[in-house]
């Protein structure tokens, strides 16, 4: 089953275009990776998926971004609606200055739930589904920057969770953390997707291979190759691929 | 090849030096201005009593036979000033910040952001001028009194005068809060304005606390405009629409008449002691907090 559509999808930061003629089909419950070169523009793909670029004000899009038969930038006029169903993750942890109860619950309270009890519950759940419950349970109303590196990303995930979105992009979510945070967020993403379709931009050759199901390999703007992760890596088809993921493998 | 390197380095020195000469000459100057208003100032208690000048509502410096030393009614005329312009300034200044920082189109901040600064550049004669011969008369009408100058009137003057300095630092500290905020808060779904509600305001909220101090120095130091505009009479003000007497007005009134060494002479630096400290401690207070704003969220 596919979850998003991308038609012909280019992208311009004012007059340079980042993104040309993507098609790409996303999906759904499956983890997919997107991989490529620095500057190649996955972020601002990945970025396109839940209009965060409506923030940079001299960008310009053209195609179709179709998500449940619904095109991102034409159907959703409240585009806050769009971003509680596809939610986000960032490269460095942003946790809001804030206690990590209230991190966890921000969503929910920026979805109008004022209801204490409701809000425990969630952030419980949510806290127990990222597998962090057992180590914040007794500080939740300390500050999320009282975490480590590691935990704030967690948090970041699970505050991401906590309004139970569809589809999760991630940006280079470990480019901060040491391998055993690293191995803890892999993990957590392996299970969280029985439950949902996962997006992650990654640096990572090794990551990429172990967590995900699909890869796409990007250079300047354009998909170069997008198939099954393991065919990917073994016997990539284009001569592009093969040559970036001979050098990073080295 | 030495010789220049030599020289460069001399040269260097030369300019160093002179800088440390003028800034300790100009702590000097401040430190010798400050001692010369204390060492005036504190004379005064040789004469009068600490209670009768804190707590005497009646100053009266001139009156024949039995002056009196009360400032009471002074500093409530500066408390008036101060809060009222404060009233007024503190919900305009944050709701023009937030519009700066947050809602403005870049375009639109850059015509904006210096015309506010410029504000800042009006003298303080000049709004004397406009509460004078326009506000005045307006206020007057409004409320049904014989003359507007009282200390609505000189609220409204000084909460404009100090409006620029809100909008101004708030907008700074709005600026300067991570963009990570913004981001991460839009991409759980929140809107704009819960982003701004929920994130910004909190976290820029103890900068936008030194704002406010900062600008309570500049009201309860101001005096030409409340001069012109505040009434200046000496009784106790029982409401804002009284005329009022804040001691930045009523020491550039009475410093005209006073002999040079009489005790109302001492009195009146008695006054600008009590002026400095309290600008003094507000602005500092109001640097240490907008610091340490800003080096909150550095990562
Ligand atoms: N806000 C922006 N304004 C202008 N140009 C931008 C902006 N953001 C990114 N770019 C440019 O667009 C191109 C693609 O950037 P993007 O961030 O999508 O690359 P990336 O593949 O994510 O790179 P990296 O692996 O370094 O994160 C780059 O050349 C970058 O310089
Ligand atoms: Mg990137």
């Amino acid at each position: 089953m596919v979850k998003i559509i991308i038609k012909n999808l280019k992208f311009w930061y004012g007059k340079k275009q980042v993104l040309d003629d993507i098609n790409l089909l996303i999906e759904n419950k499956k983890i997919t990776a997107l991989i490529g070169p620095s500057g190649c523009g996955k972020s601002t793909l990945l970025r396109c998926m839940n209009r965060m670029n409506d923030l940079i004000s001299s960008s310009k899009i053209e195609g179709n971004l179709i998500y449940n038969n619904k095109d991102i930038h034409k159907d959703y006029e409240d585009v806050s609606i769009l971003r509680k169903q596809i939610g986000m993750v960032f490269q460095k942890p942003n946790p809001f200055p804030m206690s990590i109860f209230e991190n966890v619950s921000y969503g929910l309270r920026a979805a109008g739930i004022k209801d204490k009890e409701i809000l425990k519950k969630i952030v419980e759940e949510s806290l127990k589904r990222a597998d962090l419950w057992d180590e914040v349970k007794d500080r939740l109303d300390s500050s999320a920057f009282s975490l480590s590196g590691g935990q704030q990303q967690r948090l970041c995930i699970t505050r991401a969770l906590a309004i139970n979105p569809d589809v999760i992009l991630l940006d280079e979510p470990c480019s901060a953390l040491d391998p055993i945070a690293t191995a803890k967020i892999e993990k957590l993403l392996i299970k969280l997707k029985d439950e949902m379709t996962i997006i992650i931009v990654t640096h990572n050759m090794h990551q990429a291979r172990r967590i995900s199901d699909k890869t796409i390999y990007m250079l300047d703007g354009k998909v170069i190759e997008y198939s099954e992760t393991k065919s990917l890596f073994v016997k990539p088809k284009n001569k592009l691929t093969k040559d970036y993921i001979n050098g990073e493998f080295g | 090849m030495f010789l220049v390197k030599g020289l460069k380095i001399n040269k260097e020195k030369i300019i160093i030096n002179i800088f440390l000469i003028v800034s300790v000459t100009t702590i000097l100057i401040l430190l010798g201005i400050f001692l010369f208003l204390f060492f005036t100032g504190i004379k005064t208690f040789n004469e009068i009593s600490f209670k009768e000048i804190f707590f005497g509502t009646d100053w009266n410096p001139t009156a024949y036979g039995e002056p009196s030393w009360g400032i009471l009614s002074l500093l409530v005329g500066t408390l008036i000033v101060t809060l009222g312009a404060l009233i007024f300034a503190i919900p305009l200044g944050i709701a023009s910040s937030i519009y700066l920082a947050e809602i403005a189109s870049p375009k639109t901040r850059e015509f904006l952001k210096p015309t506010i600064e410029m504000i800042a550049g009006i003298p303080s004669v000049v709004l004397g001028l406009i509460g004078i011969f326009f506000l005045s008369p307006l206020i007057a009408g409004l409320f049904g009194l014989s003359n507007g100058l009282n200390g609505l009137i000189a609220s409204f003057i000084v909460g404009i005068m100090i409006l620029p300095t809100i909008i101004s630092v708030s907008e700074d500290v709005l600026i300067s809060l991570p963009k990570e905020f913004n981001e991460a808060s839009l991409a759980l779904g929140a809107t704009k304005w819960q982003t701004i509600k929920m994130t910004l305001i909190p976290a820029a909220l103890s900068g936008i606390g030194g704002a406010i101090m900062l600008g309570l120095g500049r009201a309860v130091g101001e005096t030409m405009a409340v001069l012109m505009v505040a009434g200046n009479s000496r009784g106790m003000p029982t409401s804002i629409l009284d005329p009022v007497r804040p001691i930045t007005a009523n020491i550039a009134i009475e410093i005209k008449e006073v002999v040079s060494g009489s005790l109302h002479y001492e009195a009146l630096f008695l006054l600008g002691l009590i002026l400095f400290v309290i600008t003094f401690c507000v602005n500092v207070i109001s640097e240490i907090i907008i610091n340490k704003q800003t080096k909150k969220y550095k990562w």
